[in-house]
This record gives structure tokens, C-alpha cells and sequence, in this order.
């Protein structure tokens, strides 16, 4: 049973990640984007931690720890761009 | 002495456990070196902590944590509802002011992210002087309900935490 | 008890999917900036955060041991997700400057993104309350 709520979760985040490609790619503006690629590094976490269930092995949560904490500065680091004009003062 | 090992308590409780979390399995030695982290790390950035927060009551920021998890449990299918059964027409959104008591910078700023948290509300700005807040609701037939709301129900709760 | 177990994790693991995807479909749907902000951050922080949870589980309930730093990237996400939210506000805000649907701030003062340049990067508040 877990196999087959592991696959409908893989489908639901590959298919929420299409959908934010398709955001990045057809926006009004640049926030929309920056938006966009801060849910994508969510689901990409979500997707991480599913493939470490699949193969039992813990190994993946150093990655998607680590990528929470790249995706967190750089959305910050974006946001920061677009309101300065500068990421570091 | 104690407060001169321990200048910062609940940086070091925050260190220690986050440290034993990185490690994933608990063993006497991985305690002591948490220990040491949380001992030294509070010592060498003291400098860049002029003033902290004074928390007051315990008991009280348990109960606050337990009705924040329920609210996110709770506005996560509220906001799934509106995002899939609400058409974008019949959707009500406004900006509404939330005129702040709290003054402390830690408290508000636990009180923007609660805010954020929660049902259908966002956080978006302050005003210049910090006596009130800029939230976004995603569907509010009645905004003034919204606003009592977040004033009696989480901004009374961090006032008895944090003054 | 191991049906149990199993149907919990599998609760938990379509309970993720499903809001998961109903995030990134609220950024698709609904109709302008600020609304969208809305489903990202509140559906996704409970669909990776019951992932990690069903995680926890299955290592506990069918592999035997005890895998707690699931809880640090819960913790980390639930910490974050507001800080991101707002510095995206903060940023459709400042591009777009439409200041007059905004509410009026009932102080003095204006939103603080829309003060000078100088003055913002004052401190923009000081403590009232003494030191001990």
C-alpha cells in the first residue's frame, strides 16, 4: 500500500513542479517568478524526502536540508535584488 | 557564573537540540560536543546581541506554539478549499490595518509570521514607526471580524508572553 | 498493527501530494499577485511537512529506528516560510507602488516601503521597554 501512496505523491509533486515551470515561463512579472521558483524548491525538498522513503535510506536528508537553506537565501537574495538594486550593501 | 557561562539560555537550548537533531541519533558524546557548541557560540556572538527579549511566562509559549500548529493544520484546508472550489470572481480580497500594542521587535515579529501563518492572511509591511501591520486577506467577506480576530486571539496571547 | 502503521504512512503520503499540488495550482489559478502568494506558502509548508512526517514514521514503524531530523527541516520551512513570504510582498510592493489601494495606517507615518530611502535605512523601531 505504501508503494502505491508513494507513486500518487511522486505524480502529485512531478505534476505541481510542471506547473510551476509553467508560471516561470509564462508570468506578469519577475515577483511571479521569484514566487514560483520558492515553491518549486519546496516541492523538489517534498520530492528528496520521498525518494529517501522509496530507498529506505537516509542519506537524501543532508540534500534536502541543504537545499531548503539555498533556496530560502536565494529567494531572499532575489527579493533583496529587486528591492535595492544590490544584494550585499 | 551561571549567567556568565550561560549568556544567552535559550540560544544554547536551541543549539543543543538542533545539533542532536543534525546528528540524528543520541549518544553521550554528541550531548557533550552539543553542549560545547551551545556553550561557546552564545559566548563569541554576545556582542551582536545588545538586547534580547525577556520572556515571561513559559507555560504560556507552549500554549501559544500547540494553537499556531492547530491554526496552520487548519487555514492549510481552508485555503486549499478556496483555491479550488472558490471561483476567482466571488473572491473577496482586500488589505486590511492591524494596529499593533505590542512594541517589542521580537514580539511583532512573531506575530507577523503567526499572521502569515494562518488562515488566508499574509503579512506584507509595517508601517514606518511599527504601530501597525499591513496584512493581505486572500478571502474576507467581513475584513473588521478578520482584524479582531488577530488581535484577540494571538496579539493578546504574546502580550501576556512578551511584556 | 503493521496495516495500521501502513495505512497511516499511506494517509499521510496522499494527504502530501494533494497539497502539494493544490499549491502550485493556486499559483497557476488564482488571478493576481498577492492572492497567489496565498497558496504557496500555506499548502506547501503542510505538504512537505506531512511528507516529512509519514518519513518519520516509516523509519520508525518498518525500519526501526528512530530518525528525528526530519523535525529540523520542519522547523526550518515553518521558520521560513513567513520570512520569504513577506520579503516577496515587500517586493511586488515596491515594484509596483500602487499606494492608493492601500489602507490608510492609522499613524503618522506611511508603509514603510514607501518612505524615503534615508529613512529606511534607519533602525525603524527602538525599544521602549527598558533594559535589564
Amino acid at each position: 500500500m505504501i508503494q502505491y501512496a508513494l507513486i500518487f505523491a511522486f505524480a502529485c509533486f512531478g505534476i505541481a513542479l510542471l506547473f510551476n515551470l509553467y508560471r516561470i515561463f509564462r508570468a506578469p512579472g519577475v515577483v511571479d517568478r521569484v514566487l514560483a521558483l520558492d515553491t518549486m524548491v519546496i516541492n523538489i525538498i517534498a520530492i528528496f524526502i520521498l525518494y529517501g522513503i522509496s530507498t529506505h535510506s537516509g542519506v537524501y536528508f543532508e540534500a534536502a536540508l541543504l537545499f531548503a537553506m539555498t533556496g530560502f537565501v536565494s529567494t531572499v537574495a532575489y527579493c533583496k535584488f529587486i528591492l535595492r538594486g544590490d544584494i550585499i550593501e | 557564573m551561571l549567567r556568565k557561562l550561560f549568556p544567552h539560555p535559550y540560544l544554547t537550548l536551541l543549539l543543543v537540540i538542533s545539533w542532536l537533531l543534525l546528528v540524528n541519533e543520541y549518544k553521550l558524546g554528541s550531548l557533550v560536543f552539543a553542549l560545547i557548541l551551545g556553550i561557546i557560540i552564545p559566548m563569541m556572538t554576545a556582542p551582536y546581541w545588545p538586547d534580547r527579549p525577556i520572556l515571561r511566562n513559559p507555560a504560556a509559549i507552549i500554549g501559544y506554539v500547540l494553537i499556531v500548529l492547530y491554526d496552520i493544520v487548519k487555514s492549510n484546508f481552508i485555503v486549499a478549499g478556496i483555491v479550488l472550489f472558490t471561483p476567482n470572481k466571488k473572491l473577496q480580497s482586500t488589505w486590511i490595518t492591524v494596529p499593533l500594542e505590542l512594541r517589542t521587535p521580537e514580539a511583532i515579529t512573531v506575530l507577523a509570521g503567526t499572521i502569515t501563518m494562518t488562515p488566508g492572511t499574509v503579512t506584507a509591511d509595517m508601517s514606518g514607526d511599527g504601530r501597525a501591520l499591513l496584512v493581505h486577506c486572500l478571502h474576507a467577506p467581513d475584513p473588521d471580524s478578520v482584524r479582531d480576530e488577530i488581535k484577540t486571539r494571538y496579539e493578546a496571547r504574546l502580550m501576556r508572553i512578551f511584556e | 498493527m503493521s496495516l495500521l502503521s501502513e495505512i497511516i504512512v499511506s494517509v499521510l503520503l496522499v494527504a502530501a501530494g494533494v497539497f502539494g499540488l493544490v499549491g502550485s495550482f493556486g499559483l497557476l489559478k488564482l488571478p493576481d499577485t498577492m492572492t497567489r502568494l496565498h497558496a504557496p506558502t500555506k499548502a506547501t509548508t503542510l505538504g512537505v511537512g506531512s511528507t516529512l512526517l509519514a518519513s518519520m514514521l516509516y523509519f520508525l514503524l518498518f525500519q526501526g529506528r528512530l530518525s528525528w531530523h526530519e523535525l529540523m527541516i520542519t522547523m526550518f520551512l515553518l521558520l521560513t516560510a513567513p520570512i520569504t513570504a513577506n520579503f516577496i510582498a515587500k517586493a511586488h510592493l515596491h515594484r509596483f507602488r500602487d499606494q492608493e489601494t492601500l489602507p490608510d495606517t492609522g499613524t503618522p507615518d506611511d508603509w514603510a516601503t514607501f518612505e524615503d530611502e534615508a529613512k529606511e535605512m534607519e533602525p525603524v523601531m527602538t525599544r521602549d521597554t527598558p533594559r535589564r
